[in-house]
């Protein structure tokens, strides 16, 4: 992100604590992770230690520190999507795309997270690629699903 | 206080409302929450638009929330003018296009393929076919919060007032806020959120108490892996939520709220910004609403992906833009909670059951349920049970009807059902009659939880949920005191062993011992009713524990170490479709002669059972079987 783009998304808020996670969100919804420098800019702009920072961001599964694939794949592991096989759609991703929750493709293509609960747990298992839910997904559905993306 | 531009707008919005039921158009619905987009209701609009364009008709979309079936999702529905609205399940790109054709080109609403009609809007019926209440689903149901759901148009204010939206707190302004927390005492409202306490005493406790400013907080996190409640009702009729907020904001005297809503639900987060909008625009928000002197504004919070913040003082430090670290109470919120000031959390449903306590009044609400559990209460309903959803029942309603009746039972025989999530517990059938209250599910050893339900049947290895559920409460234990910390941590190495067949027989005593340990010791919720998944089990499927400790056989054939992938000969026709799909070669044989499976090749990744059941000419020549059986079978 450039200077201009930090001081857009600063501009929002009072700078109070309580803006630390809606600002990490932000933050993280234009780069896709928070990246080094952003702790530095937030911790100037709300008064707060670099450690401080650190320490809350890094308790909130949310935020990823380094850079996501073109394509993000979420995989429900929530309880009904675990019951209808969830576990053996996040086996397949870790192991036909070697990357394990939270990594990144090499090529950087995809990046993976586990997530518990997507919401529509009524269609279950249910897989999230970038905005769109697929529902009811079966080993050889999500094969071919992924390959839309390639 | 003013109402008379309240009166305008409730006139104003009923004309609309009106304008649409009498549409000289045709009407096409579709449910667009999050579980309908799933299943493919995009698709479905996009057929619909290209139809009425290649066809050059005329009609008029409307977009709805979900209304419960969700295993009927894409539902799309159809009302011609002076007709009742006619609904269809399940619907493709390419049956939405015969749909609208048959009925808007021949005027045939194709009887056979319709699930049911609506009726209410004083259209008469359609021979022939059903009405959607009358669904098996439906019927026993009563819609009190979801009243709304998947008939107005959640992203349009009018819609709500039309259907005496907002008369609820005009209600509450005019009889004052003591009123008001008398009405939704004598109504028996308890918290939704989990732990059933009742709503009008924390109000009371936050009123009386000092503090300049005081907050009201909606409690959207929905942390429960496996249920969406909150979630259909926030997509399907925000303002619901929203004006419950007012009423109980009103009631504490708070000047401020907040909505603290899970990320991962982004339809819901952008319909409550629509709805705070069209709030403020009608003079429901701001500085003396309604003439009142009552000011009130509200917050949208995201949550940032941890579960113990659904935890109420988790949630409040999440707020102030802390660690989401539990503290121990007392002090409660009521007295010193967000900013150090008296501040209130409720659930979204109890939150949106307010505004038809105070429409109807105590004595209506108080009719529904049971002695000490008044009013309705909904889960959703998932798992393996036939007809998934959300749906709405009186407190009392038996598991059994709820799950037979309303969900249509399972394909396979039933094996148990889990409530109140990951701090609920699993009952076996013999709990099946036990009536869905709060306190018969604590006798059980079970919560009522917000309302997940997750049905199991033989398919479902209890031990693996067990580990399931402790591998996430360890995960998202907060770390703040050792007995969660470290006791989970235990629970879920020795369930581990368990499935994987490595445990000893004194493994289950350990369990249980450090179960009831981390559940007395622990500091907050998640830890006190973290090992409840595994004490239920323990408890009421000792069998299957003691079948994988002794025998290292998982009758369900799930525990991964302890299962196998077979080709039966004399069904396997020799297609090769499996062939094609192992990844890993483990599967030869030429066409046309019975398969082989190589189990030391074979990762265990479900392809060629789903494909041999699917795609394949013999059906079923694939299975997955517990490696005791087969040893069985080769001796
Ligand atoms: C670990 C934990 C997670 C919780 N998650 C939620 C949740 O996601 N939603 C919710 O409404 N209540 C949740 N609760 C309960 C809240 O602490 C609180 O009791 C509730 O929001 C109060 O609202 P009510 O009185 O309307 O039920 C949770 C409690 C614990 C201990
Ligand atoms: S459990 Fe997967 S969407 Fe809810």
């Amino acid at each position: 992100m450039t200077e201009r783009e930090y001081a857009r998304v600063f501009s929002r808020y009072a700078g109070e604590e309580g803006d630390l996670i809606p600002l990490l969100q932000k933050v993280q919804e234009r780069a896709g992770y928070i990246p080094e420098d952003a702790v530095g800019r937030i911790s100037e702009f709300l008064k707060l230690s670099e450690n401080r920072i650190y320490g809350v961001a890094s308790f909130y599964s949310q935020f990823r520190f380094t850079e996501p694939g073109r394509h993000s794949i979420k995989i429900c592991l929530g309880t009904a999507c675990h019951v209808s096989g969830g576990q053996i759609l996040a086996d397949a991703v870790e192991r036909d795309l070697g990357i394990t929750d939270g990594q990144t493709t090499e090529d950087g293509r995809f990046d993976f997270r586990r997530v518990a609960c997507l919401g529509c747990c009524a269609l279950a298992p249910v897989v999230q690629i970038d905005d769109v839910i697929h529902s009811r997904v079966t080993v050889i559905r999500f094969k071919e699903i992924l390959d839309e993306y390639k | 206080m003013n109402t008379n531009k309240f009166i305008q707008q409730r006139e104003k919005a009923a004309r609309k409302w009106d304008r649409l039921q009498k549409s000289r158009v045709p009407l096409i619905y579709l449910g667009s929450a999050s579980c309908g987009r799933a299943a493919g209701a995009m698709d479905v609009l996009a057929a619909v638009k290209k139809t009425l364009k290649d066809r050059s008709l005329k009609a008029k979309m409307v977009h709805v929330g979900c209304i419960g079936p969700c295993y009927l999702e894409p539902l799309m529905d159809v009302q011609m003018p002076g007709r009742p609205r006619v609904s269809y399940a399940n619907v493709t790109p390419e049956l939405a296009k015969r749909i609208v054709v048959s009925n808007l080109v021949k005027g045939d609403p194709m009887g056979k393929l319709a699930v049911g009609y609506f009726d209410g809007n004083g259209h008469g019926k359609i021979p022939g076919i059903k009405r959607f209440f009358d669904l098996p689903m439906l019927k026993p149901q009563v819609r009190v919060v979801l009243r709304n759901c998947g008939f107005i148009e959640p992203e349009d204010i009018d819609h709500y007032i039309a259907n005496d939206g907002y008369s609820g707190i005009v209600k509450a302004l005019e009889t004052g806020p003591e009123k008001v927390i008398a009405e939704v005492e004598e109504a028996g409202l308890r918290g939704r959120g989990g732990a059933g306490f009742p709503t009008f005493r924390k109000w009371e406790i936050c009123r009386n108490s000092p503090g300049e400013t005081k907050y009201m907080i909606c409690n959207a996190d929905e942390g429960d892996p496996g249920a969406f409640m909150n979630r259909s009702l926030i997509e399907g009729d925000p303002h619901a939520v929203l004006e419950g907020l007012l009423i109980a904001a009103y009631a504490i005297g708070a000047s401020h709220g907040y909505i603290y809503i899970r990320a991962e639900y982004p339809l819901a987060i952008v319909r409550l910004e629509k709805a705070i909008g069209q709030m403020r625009e009608y003079g429901f928000l701001g500085k003396d609403i309604l003439g009142s002197g009552f000011d009130f504004d509200i917050t949208i919070k995201e949550g940032a992906g941890a579960f113990v913040c659904g935890e109420e003082t988790a949630l409040i430090s999440s707020i102030e833009g802390k660690r989401g670290m539990p503290k121990s109470r007392p002090p409660f919120p009521a007295v010193c909670g967000l900013h150090g000031m008296p501040t209130i959390i409720n659930n979204v449903e109890t939150l949106g059951t307010l505004p038809n306590i105070m429409r109807n009044g105590a004595e209506w609400y108080s009719r529904l349920g049971v002695q000490g559990n008044r009013g309705t209460k909904t889960f959703s309903l998932v798992g393996k049970v036939r007809r998934t959803g959300l749906i709405e029942v009186p407190l009392g309603t038996s598991l059994r009807k709820i799950i037979f009746d309303i969900g249509g039972g399972t394909l396979k025989p039933f094996k148990a059902v889990q409530t109140g999530g990951p701090s609920g517990g699993c009952l076996s059938e013999e709990f099946l009659d036990t009536p869905g209250d709060y306190e018969s599910l604590a006798a059980a050893g079970s919560i009522m939880g917000s309302g997940g339900l997750i049905v199991m049947d033989e398919d479902t290895c209890v031990v693996d949920l067990a580990r399931y559920f402790l591998e996430f409460t360890q995960a998202e234990s907060c770390g703040k005191c050792s007995p969660c910390r470290v006791g989970t941590r235990h629970l879920v190495e020795i369930l581990k062993r368990i499935t994987r067949g490595d445990a000893e027989p004194d493994d289950l005593i350990k369990l249980q011992n450090l179960g009831e340990t981390v559940k007395r010791g622990s500091l907050c919720g998640l830890g006190q009713t973290a090992p409840n998944p595994v004490l239920t089990t323990l408890q009421y499927f000792r069998p299957e524990y003691l079948m994988h400790v002794k025998e290292k056989h998982c009758e369900a054939a799930v525990c991964r170490e302890l299962i196998e992938y077979r080709v039966v000969p004399g069904k396997c026709t020799g297609c090769q479709r499996c062939v094609d799909v192992c990844p890993t070669g483990a599967i030869t044989g030429p066409r046309s002669e019975p398969h082989n499976l190589d189990p030391d090749k074979c990762i265990k990744c479900r392809a060629c059972y789903e494909i041999c059941r699917f795609d394949a000419i013999a059906g079923d020549a694939i299975i997955i079987r517990s490696m005791r059986e087969s040893d069985e079978q080769a001796n």
